[in-house]
């Protein structure tokens, strides 16, 4: 076990690394987010962390049996799913911010 | 397609993926984050199919069109089902993590045990604790808020409720560090079940004690998960864009967590373990306090002479879905030359920002939808404070009242205003079951009806007194 420790320490502490950056970045980012939108926030961080669609494809796109690949085929179609609506009801909602309301045409309900 | 190839593909969807976050700082340019985030996903998905070891194309194509014909329904649900979709995607994200910790382990161990280092082990066992827990949690979150029938809406709580939960969790962790020194002994491919098993269980009892007021919270420790899930399966596969990626999403829940304790004045570890909603019922003081209820005319009179007036909706006005006709009123008001605000507290819904959305649906300009904090120092100056389905977010219990649950908790300044209206479907205490002094202030004067059908009213006065009450 020894021998094959060595190199995935290394990716370990770059990894770290890049995970305790990002966590920064987005500290400093999401802190900025207008108050107003943070429910599209929350959407549309859903839809980004549905990155895992990566991962997932690989696991079941790959030459692996067969049970291993149900699993990835449902994981990707459960990221796939955040990933369509997450987006998708973001822009809904910030479609609906708007300064000036147009000229009272359409009444509603 | 060249490793190279393949890293940089993904530091352009890492840059993507900030862009959509910084581009959410304003309502001017919020939406080109989103076409900043699909970009960036598209280049992350088309460089990973193109991998050489992508083989199975008939294993993603139908994943995918799946994903699309449940998502596209998903993303048009009415704004006030947005919490439990949100809820339920943190689900969806739990569960994929998860399933492609599962996936790997048992890969890996197929193809020989040298290949699960303790590194790797640890990865894997955390992420698929946090996955599978975030699974279950969320559902759970999900299924309160959308108030199916089988999930108890109330909190649920027994004797050593969270002694039980921690144990639960410490078990499932120190299997999952015999897994981390054993990952390929006999007993292994059957401890990881029983490890997923504790995972999912605790996720539900997590989530039983927790009271529909502190929902917004809960959904936004919940991200934070779901995204910590995702860095856990980077770490395990080795892909720094699902770490980065994944890092936002756990950084936005956790400064939205927090800015929603705050609003609650409540710490993390109260809201997961303090079971609120459970002791304070009944606490209302020995005299029997009378409300002063005010008519319709009347009250359409005070409006009309005003030049200040400041909305304070709460959740109570979706439920009564009062919000298209709050803004006919807001209409009449402004064109007789009333400045009319909303002032927006951040836990009024069920979500963080929820109450924005809401009434963004309804066409009010986002531009008079006001913070707590901007707000509380014009409430002196202003006439009317009229209270739509809101309760504790202006109870002044909050300031005075040490005994009280909520006390601390930072609350709208509706009593400094000259006159308050409060509408009220009833005379109970509402949803923490704390009773408002607010509504017995010699200022105050409530305006008993279902919201929607009052603001109606209000409306039909104002709009030419075609009143026939």
């Amino acid at each position: 076990m020894t021998p094959e420790a060595a190199p995935p320490a290394l990716d370990f502490w770059s990894m770290l690394f890049v995970f305790v950056l990002s966590s920064f970045i987005g500290l400093g980012v999401i802190r900025r987010v207008s108050r107003l939108l943070h429910t599209p926030l929350m959407s549309i961080t859903n839809a980004i962390s549905a990155i895992a669609v990566v991962g997932s494809i690989i696991v079941a796109g790959g030459e692996y049996p067969l049970k291993i690949r149900i699993l990835g085929a449902i994981a990707l179609f459960a990221s796939m799913t955040n990933i369509v609506s997450g987006f998708l009801i973001t822009d809904r909602m910030l479609k609906m911010f708007k300064t000036e309301r147009k000229p009272a045409a359409g009444e509603q309900s | 397609m060249s490793q190279a190839v393949v890293q940089l593909a993904y530091i352009l969807a890492t840059v993507l993926f900030i862009f959509a976050l910084h581009w959410m700082n304003t309502p001017a340019t919020a939406r080109n984050g989103v076409y900043a985030g699909v970009a960036g996903m598209v280049v992350a998905i088309a460089v990973t199919w193109a991998q050489p070891e992508v083989v199975n194309h008939a294993w993603i194509i139908f994943p995918i069109i799946a994903g699309f014909a449940v998502g596209i329904p998903l993303a048009r649900v009415p704004l006030t089902a947005v919490p439990q979709r949100t809820a339920l995607s943190h689900a969806f994200g739990g569960l994929a993590a998860g399933l492609v910790g599962t996936a790997k382990y048992y890969l890996w161990l197929s193809e020989g045990p040298e290949n699960l280092t303790a590194f790797r082990m640890v990865a894997i066992i955390v992420e698929i604790i946090l996955g599978y827990l975030t699974f279950t949690g969320s559902l759970m979150a999900a299924g309160k808020l959308q108030e199916v029938k089988w999930v108890p809406q109330r909190p649920v709580t027994y004797p050593f409720q969270n002694v039980i939960n921690l144990l639960l969790l410490a078990i499932a962790v120190a299997l999952g560090i015999a897994l981390v020194l054993h990952p390929a002994a006999d007993w292994a491919p059957r401890l990881f079940p029983a490890i997923i098993g504790l995972a999912l269980l605790f996720g539900i009892l997590l989530i039983i004690p927790i009271g529909g007021a502190d929902m917004p919270t809960v959904i936004a420790i919940l991200n934070s998960y779901a995204g910590l899930s995702a860095v856990a399966m980077g770490f395990v596969l080795d892909n720094k864009l699902l770490i980065t990626a994944g890092a936002l999403d756990g950084s936005s829940g956790l400064i939205l967590a927090i800015i929603m304790c705050k609003a609650m004045n409540r710490s993390f570890a109260n809201v997961l373990f303090g079971a609120f909603g459970q002791v304070q019922q009944a606490q209302i003081g020995g005299e029997a306090k009378v409300y002063k209820a005010e008519t319709i005319e009347g009250a359409a009179q005070v409006l009309e002479q005003a030049s200040l007036v400041v909305v304070i909706p709460g959740y109570g006005m979706a439920v009564a879905q009062a919000q298209h006709k709050v803004r006919e009123l807001y209409d009449l008001l402004k064109k007789r030359g009333i400045t009319v605000k909303f002032a927006i507290h951040p836990v009024a819904g069920r979500m963080p920002g929820h109450m924005n959305v809401l009434l963004a649906e309804a066409d009010i300009p986002y531009t008079d939808l006001v913070e707590m904090d901007e707000i509380n120092p014009d409430m002196p100056q202003c006439d009317v404070a009229l209270v739509v389905g809101a309760n504790d977010v202006v109870n002044p219990a909050a300031r005075t009242d040490k005994t009280s649950p909520i006390y601390g908790m930072p609350i709208i300044a509706a009593d400094k205003a000259r006159t308050v209206f409060a509408i009220k479907r009833s005379k109970n205490p509402g949803f923490a079951g704390i009773d408002n002094e607010l509504y017995f202030s010699d200022r105050t004067w409530m305006l008993f009806g279902d919201a929607k059908s009052v603001i109606g009213e209000l409306v039909k006065q104002l709009s030419g007194g075609s009143g026939m009450h």
